[in-house]
């Protein structure tokens, strides 16, 4: 049971334990909190919990399979695509929904469409190359 | 975030009917403004009223040949949208131009024209804001105001409408479907924002408990000849200091029909018929472009830090009405501006 003031982010970290999906700064700014609803990917900072009631929610736990890495998991560790790691799963989660999406074929347009996700360490060119090899596998 | 009551409307005259029984209560579609202004403490509704899962999702054609978007079409659907991307590029543009994919993907049309303005002031509840307190005073005329309007203010506001994909509706002249106790209705879209004047907590012309159904394109896209450059303080994924919608309808190098907004500058996307009018009839080449930009820009006034926009947006106009009568819009995911 949630109350309606609980945000998606919320009820998957402080509810149901699920704390792949991080926050950041809780405004849609940083998209640390990406999750993919519906095959989408969403900022879970800015969505109550209450209105996807229903919704096929993916957090960054339910991308791989059971025994193997999920191909953005394993690209972003062969490029070394992370420093700190802390925005990677929101990256991963975001990615996920851009290739899904599949309006992004040059570096350029991986650059711009991945501007929803923020990363501090300043590991984008890593990031880049990652998406760019998963991509290309799927 | 305050605690509040939540329902979910089942229909459009149940969203309208729970919004009369409770005058302070708000609507929630996308919620990407709304959750974060209830975070910041600037709204405190008693109760959100979700009309997430009403039936306003289509893209139709309409009879007059041209297109009515369901109010909750979701921004990237709409950018994506074929008969968009074929008919209406300026509108896919300026939409790619907003946000983030992951706010696109949630944020709905009705509610991308109701979005509030970003001026810091508006967040920041000890600073005086006449938008969130009226009578309190402004804190961004005499303050921090980089990001503030330049045409159109009020000794009351400076602030600005953030919204991309309004500055392409404007230029098309999109009208606003509502409906609401009194029934339903059809606004102008130049009609649908307001100037602050000396009630700048009114954003738009929609009256209480009245809800945006849908907007409807006209059947002129100017598909051929137009484009829309945003000019901001990153390279992506950040408001608009100045943005421009150009729009051209040529005959041969003669201007048959121009429509120009501008984002950034304004309390709504601004457009000036007598600057178009000068259009009609030039050559479409730099030195009327030039001079469009000094009759649109006239009465631009600058506040401390933000004098640099009029400049800005005079070479923001000519180099996107260039983009446009070349044939070779602005592409969103291309940072240099040719």
């Amino acid at each position: 049971m949630v109350v309606p003031w609980t945000t998606l982010l919320d009820a998957l970290r402080d509810h149901l334990d699920l704390t792949g999906t991080k926050k950041g700064c809780d405004h849609g700014q940083c998209g640390a909190c990406t999750v993919l609803v519906e095959g989408r990917r969403i900022n879970s900072c800015l969505t109550l919990a209450v209105m996807q009631d229903g919704a096929k929610v993916t957090t960054f736990e339910g991308l791989a399979g059971n025994d193997a890495l999920h191909p953005l998991q394993q690209a972003f560790i062969d490029h070394d695509a992370f420093q700190c790691g802390y925005c990677t799963s929101g990256q991963i989660c975001s990615a996920a929904g851009l290739i899904a999406e599949g309006k992004a074929t040059t570096a350029d347009e991986i650059r711009e469409l991945m501007s929803g996700s923020i990363c501090r360490c300043g590991a984008y060119p890593n990031i880049v190359a990652a998406i760019q090899q998963a991509t290309r596998q799927s | 975030m305050i605690n509040f009551q939540y329902a979910r409307a089942s229909d459009v005259a149940d969203a309208i009917s729970r919004a009369a029984t409770d005058p302070a209560a708000k609507f929630i579609a996308g919620g990407t403004n709304l959750i974060d202004l209830m975070k910041y403490d600037v709204e405190r509704p008693p109760c959100l009223i979700d009309i997430s899962r009403l039936p306003l999702r289509t893209v139709e054609e309409t009879s007059s040949g041209g297109l009515l978007i369901g109010a909750l079409v979701p921004n990237s659907d709409l950018a994506y949208h074929p008969q968009i991307e074929q008919r209406y590029p300026l509108l896919a543009s300026a939409i790619l131009a907003g946000a983030s994919p992951q706010l696109r993907n949630m944020a709905s049309t009705g509610g991308n024209l109701l979005q509030r303005t970003r001026c810091p002031y508006l967040y920041d509840t000890v600073t005086p804001c006449n938008k969130r307190q009226p009578g309190s005073g402004c804190s961004a005329i005499n303050g921090v105001n980089r990001i503030n309007a330049i045409l159109g203010t009020s000794d009351a506001c400076i602030a600005t409408h953030p919204s991309d994909m309004c500055v392409a509706l404007a230029a098309l002249e999109a009208k606003v479907h509502a409906a609401g106790p009194a029934g339903v209705r059809v606004i102008a879209f130049a009609d649908f924002h307001r100037l602050p004047g000396d009630t700048p907590e009114r954003n738009t012309n929609l009256q209480p408990q009245e809800i945006v159904t849908g907007v409807e394109l006209p059947p002129k896209g100017f598909n051929t000849n137009c484009s829309y450059l945003k000019i901001r303080d990153r390279a992506s994924y950040a408001f608009a200091l100045v943005s421009v919608a150009a729009a051209l309808e040529l005959e041969g190098d003669t201007i048959k029909d121009a429509r120009l907004a501008l984002g950034g500058v304004a309390h709504k996307p601004w457009r000036d018929p007598a600057a178009e009018a000068a259009l009609r009839g030039e050559r479409a080449e730099r030195p009327a472009f030039a001079r469009v930009a000094d009759l649109l820009l006239r009465d631009a006034k600058g506040y401390a830090h933000n004098e640099f926009k009029i400049g800005l947006a005079r070479r923001a106009i000519v180099r996107t009405l260039s983009q446009a009568a070349r044939g070779t819009p602005q592409l969103q995911s291309v940072k240099k501006i040719r």
